[in-house]
């Protein structure tokens, strides 16, 4: 009777002491389970927030401006976890458009587990952008959500819009519009625009994916680097950009703007 | 007695329910004409039926399709003139906006290996939606285009009849003008019956030697029997007021500037005016171009630059006797055919 009762204390403390362990070590994850990771593009402009229509900016050569539109996509999405592996988005749920005051988001579902890396497509890769209209649906539909990121006489999506005014155009509306596609073309070799950003993520905060909890990966998007970089870019000179060969600076340029600024887990 | 009754009864039912199957079975999908190629259409995706043609079909003739519903597909597309846009330069779309290039003829689409003037689509299934959303064409959205079908007392319906599904999808509206335009063969012209081997079916004297001069001296661009190699090409002609650089303009790739896509030689005699501007109203003036008037502007195709001077010489004789081969390039029947005409 006695040691029964000992016996029951015995796997009591035992059960306590393993318990414990499990609190104080590493995260036990179930790599076999998925759970919910959010991808946050907060648009800048330099130092400030992005704020649309109102605030005044001024580029690398000087000339002030506004921004009144901003929308790109991203898409195959890419994690590295802390043993080197990496873990791919599938295809079909890799696609997102942000845009400024709509979305700003990207949610993924990937595997439990921690991320040391994040890697993305600024556009729409060359696969998807010749494949079959039944298969353009949700963000990439060109009736659709895409219908304003989509080049209708030479067949292919819209990576990036940075639309706003500046005095610098000379047009009496002062509008400039700088639109960057172009994935290499069907059969002849055209400009290709396409970027593929890689961010670390172990400097600023690692996140750690679990079922029932929520973690989201913070990126700053600074709309600057879209007209200052390897080529900074002047109103007075271009105020439109609607084809491939002139977008090539520009997404030279915002192949930089993405930074990682910290994670919320 | 009455199982004698029954089975005639029976084989009177069956015999009335194959009459009418047959009456239904009319519908004749895409056919690979004998003496053309492969097609290069992606059949595998979009399965011809007789609904989705004939829905296809109700489509290109709907104005519902241009921002103040005025204009079809059709308007530029005229079946009588092989589907092009009869006695215009350039081809005039909404409230009379003039566009910079002369409207291509929906012929034989489904072996087309890239659309437009340039190239610059290069499946069918997307060429829809660049006419409807060209401000000089018809000038409207996607979004709004599907959304006046499915808010219209007809479509919803007919899409659920094609497609299985009465919510109108992009991909249906688009696969549905695809089929009514890939089932827009011409393969019944004199040169075709001939090729065919058709019985009692040959050129005349004057015919052929005009097809021998053809095949000496145009056949390396209007390849037989498609009569186009679908290369792009400059041909010569002066570079016109709007600078249109042609395919340039999606390659963004110098060597490209000025040219454009080698149209068919198929129907010539309703495809006129000529050129991707129509600057040309005659065959004869297209003849002249090519035994005179050929310049040297950048890219100058080097099939025409063989002689002493650049072009295609022509002896007066060699024209009439070319001029007779290609009139057996016109298919009549593809004009008329009831099939392809507004309902």
């Amino acid at each position: 009777m006695k040691k029964n009762i000992i016996k029951v204390w015995a796997a009591i403390g035992l059960a306590l002491l393993f318990a414990s362990c499990k609190k104080d070590g590493p995260i036990a994850y179930n790599s076999a389970a998925k759970a919910e990771l959010s991808v946050e593009f907060d648009n800048i402009v330099g130092g400030a927030d992005l704020q649309l229509n109102t605030a005044t900016y001024t580029n690398a050569v000087g000339e002030s401006f506004k921004v009144t539109k901003m929308k790109y996509y991203v898409s195959n999405f890419k994690l590295t976890k802390t043993d080197g592996t990496i873990y791919t988005v599938p295809q079909d749920s890799s696609y997102f458009l942000i845009e400024e005051g709509v979305d700003d988001e990207a949610i993924l579902n990937v595997p439990e587990g921690e991320y040391t890396a994040i890697s993305f497509v600024v556009g729409v890769d060359s696969l998807r952008n010749t494949m079959d209209i039944s298969r353009r649906t949700g963000v990439l539909d060109p009736a659709g959500a895409a219908a304003d990121m989509y080049w209708g006489w030479n067949s292919g999506y819209i990576f990036l819009k940075l639309e706003g005014t500046s005095p610098s155009v000379a047009a009496a509306d002062h509008v400039f519009m700088y639109h960057s596609g172009g994935f290499g073309g069907y059969s002849t070799p055209t400009p290709n625009n396409l970027k593929t950003i890689t961010l670390d993520l172990t400097a600023r905060g690692t996140p750690k994916v679990k079922q029932n909890k929520t973690t989201n990966i913070h990126l700053m998007v600074d709309a600057l680097k879209v007209l200052n970089g390897s080529t900074n870019m002047s109103f007075a000179a271009v105020a439109m950009i609607h084809s491939p060969l002139p977008g090539v600076p520009l997404a030279n340029n915002y192949a930089n703007m993405f930074r990682h600024d910290h994670t919320e887990n | 007695m009455n199982r004698k009754y029954w089975i005639a009864v029976i084989i009177l039912v069956g015999g009335l329910y194959a009459c009418e199957k047959e009456v239904i079975e009319t519908f004749v999908s895409f056919e690979k004409p004998a003496n053309f190629p492969q097609p290069v259409y992606h059949f595998s995706t979009n399965t011809i039926s007789k609904d989705g043609f004939e829905l296809g079909r109700k489509l290109f003739y709907e104005t519902l399709l241009s921002a103040n519903n005025t204009i079809s597909c059709g308007s530029c597309h005229i079946q009588t003139s092989a589907f092009t846009h009869h006695g215009h330069t350039v081809s005039h779309g909404i409230l009379d906006r003039l566009g910079t290039r002369n409207s291509p003829p929906i012929m034989n689409l489904a072996w087309n290996t890239s659309f437009m003037w340039d190239g610059g689509i290069a499946d069918l299934d997307l060429q829809s939606i660049a006419p409807i959303t060209n401000h000089v064409e018809m000038d409207e959205t996607m979004p709004n285009v599907l959304s006046k079908l499915r808010n219209s007392s007809q479509y919803p319906a007919l899409f659920k009849k094609a497609f299985g599904s009465d919510e109108i999808t992009t991909s249906d509206f688009l696969k549905a003008l695809s089929q009514f335009m890939v089932m827009c063969v011409s393969s019944n012209s004199r040169y075709d019956s001939i090729m065919r081997n058709e019985p009692g079916k040959m050129f005349t004297t004057q015919e052929q030697q005009g097809y021998d001069i053809f095949k000496q001296k145009c056949n390396t661009c209007h390849k037989e029997p498609m009569f186009t190699d679908y290369s792009f090409r400059n041909n010569g002609i002066s570079i016109s007021s709007v600078n249109d650089e042609g395919r340039y303009l999606i390659t963004q790739n110098n060597a490209d500037k000025y040219k454009f896509k080698v149209p068919s030689l198929r129907n010539l005699s309703f495809t006129a005016p000529y050129m991707h501007d129509g600057r040309f109203f005659t065959v004869d003036a297209v003849l002249d171009h090519y035994a005179s008037q050929v310049q040297y502007t950048p890219n100058l195709d080097p099939v025409l630059q063989q002689g002493s001077s650049p072009g295609i010489p022509l002896t007066t004789d060699e024209r009439v006797k070319l001029i007779a081969f290609l009139q057996t390039l016109n298919d009549h029947s593809f004009l008329t055919d009831k099939r392809f005409s507004e309902q």
